[in-house]
């Protein structure tokens, strides 16, 4: 099951080391990533991976969530926006 | 493929600043089985089975809620009208089949069980009637059962006895509520021409039509539709019409996965996703705001009904191509109380009964919400009613009437319920008698376009 992962906030460093790292120990894939910085506000989208994952997906979800350390970050699964804009 | 950035970054802007969220996961559950002619045994039976077809309903909505990040606001459950059911029961007083709607919606954790309801429109059979005698005190002594009574159709006509009946009861049910502010009359809709697969509160139940148990699922979404429009200030009404359906569009998609897969989950079959706007008192969830949007000073002004004309339309255009079965009430709801611009419009003297009445005749339903003075009297209510009904009967609609006549208030005071039903301000009606007119009882026929066979 694939899963989307955005990280909004204030640019901070090594943003994306640490949600990677996250990630990477509760062995959820990253297929993709883009990023964007606009006046230190960061922007951050991850396509991933959560079939192996080790620990339930609302775990997860909160584990991200608490990692935030202001930023905001937060998964989704991928058919919600799939459903809104693609036919 | 990536999906595009935009895309997802707007979703997370709709969900988190725009109030976009599913409304309601309504399981509608048959109790036809649940007859038996000793009431203790039958409210045992309907007990027994809606918690057994419903115990995950709830779990499975905050799943939901948690993979797919989008709000899932109430998870309820609609039965089969209950005189259906109570009408083999020997008893007169069905207050008990009541409390175990009650007892059941508590054990699930659901916030409102609707379908304690009679279909009445041509005549009354026994149980019809010692149910809706059963209502004022039912909805007293119950949290969480809400009331529905059926009294006119196009094919029908309008049961002006049923009408006058109502009239009482929401007096009735108002007095017996008091305490409150009369909140038992927010647990009650008369309606002309209900549908059997309305997921919304207060006014669903699970038509005889339909399956042993379905998921409806209600969508929602003003604040997305009212940002929406900001984005094309001064185009014209073509443009408009085209954003508000592009944006049911996506909404209704998002309504339409979240059915789907609440139906896997709980092994039930999906029904209907009913595409309506249901504003909520939130600040930035109102559908009075789109109307004013699209150019006017206040709802209720001249152009509001054509505002609402247009809204409505393409709600449902926008929406019908998103999902494979829409069905419920579908199109804008404008109950006064829920939504933070009709509330201001209706203190300001700018919404007026009369123009809401108008206001009807182009969105589904009808007068929801609306407080009227404790001393308005059983006739003008019913009078209200008959209303309704006549505009729902000759336009081949769903209408209705939620009307609360506050017990000790006057026009300018305000009604408070908390939560989703929000606050009322109290609204004046016309004071002219109407004693003879609901006095006479009988039927108005059914129009001549009824006959269509």
């Amino acid at each position: 099951m694939k899963a989307i992962v955005t990280v909004i906030g204030k640019d901070q460093v090594g943003i994306i080391a640490r949600v990677c790292a996250l990630l990477s120990e509760r062995k959820v894939n990253v297929l993709d990533i883009s990023q964007t910085v606009l006046q230190d506000y960061f922007t951050m989208i991850m396509l991933v991976d959560v079939g192996e994952a080790a620990i339930p997906f609302a775990q997860l979800k909160d584990e991200l969530a608490a990692s935030g350390q202001g930023l905001d970050i937060r998964i989704q699964r991928e058919d919600i926006f799939h459903a809104m804009h693609q036919l | 493929m990536m999906l595009n950035q935009n895309d997802i970054l707007s979703t997370i802007r709709m969900i988190d600043q725009q109030h976009l969220d599913i409304r309601t996961i309504t399981m509608g559950i048959s109790l036809l089985d649940c007859c038996d002619p000793d009431p203790v045994s039958a409210c045992q039976k309907i007990y027994d089975k809606i918690v057994s077809s419903a115990r995950h309903l709830v779990k499975v909505g905050e799943d939901i809620e948690a993979e797919f990040g989008i709000p899932i606001v109430n998870k309820r459950v609609s039965v089969t009208p209950i005189a259906l059911v109570a009408g083999a029961a020997q008893c007169d007083n069905y207050v008990p089949f009541a409390q175990a709607l009650d007892r059941a919606a508590k054990e699930i954790g659901i916030n409102f069980i609707g379908g304690f309801s009679a279909l009445v429109q041509k005549g009354m059979t026994e149980g019809d009637r010692k149910l809706i005698t059963s209502i004022p005190e039912a909805l007293s002594v119950t949290d969480r059962v809400c009331a529905s009574v059926n009294v006119g159709s196009t094919k029908a006509g309008i049961n002006m006895d049923a009408v006058r009946m109502m009239g009482e009861t929401v007096k009735e049910t108002a007095r017996r509520t008091a305490g409150c502010g009369g909140f038992g009359c927010a647990k009650l809709v008369v309606f002309c021409n209900a549908v059997e697969d309305n997921p919304f509160m207060a006014g669903a139940f699970h038509g005889v039509g339909e399956a042993e148990r379905v998921i409806n699922v209600g969508v929602s979404g003003p604040g997305v539709v009212y940002h929406a429009l900001q984005r094309v200030k001064g185009e014209s009404f073509d443009v408009v019409a085209e954003t508000i359906k592009k944006t049911a569009f996506q909404i209704t998609r998002m309504g339409q996965l979240v059915a789907r897969e609440a139906s896997a989950r709980l092994g039930v079959s999906f029904g209907i996703v009913d595409l309506s706007l249901a504003p909520t008192p939130a600040v930035g969830d109102s559908v009075a705001k789109i109307l004013e949007e699209m150019g006017l000073e206040v709802c209720g002004t001249h152009g509001t009904t054509a505002a609402l004309a247009l809204l409505n339309d393409a709600v449902k255009k926008g929406g019908i191509m998103a999902s494979s079965s829409v069905g419920g009430l579908s199109g804008a709801f404008i109950p006064v109380s829920e939504d933070e611009g009709m509330i201001a419009a209706a203190q300001s003297g700018a919404l007026t009964l009369d123009k809401l009445e108008a206001m009807t005749c182009v969105c589904s339903v009808g007068l929801d919400m609306i407080a009227v003075p404790g001393d308005t009297s059983a006739a003008t209510i019913s009078a209200i009613i008959a209303d309704e009904a006549a505009i729902g009967m000759i336009n081949q609609k769903t209408t209705a009437v939620r009307i609360i006549p506050a017990p000790g208030k006057t026009v300018g005071d305000v009604v408070e319920f908390g939560g989703l039903l929000g606050s009322a301000p109290v609204m004046p009606c016309h004071t002219g008698s109407v004693e003879g007119f609901i006095a006479r009882g009988g039927r108005i026929p059914a129009p001549m376009h009824s006959l269509k066979n």
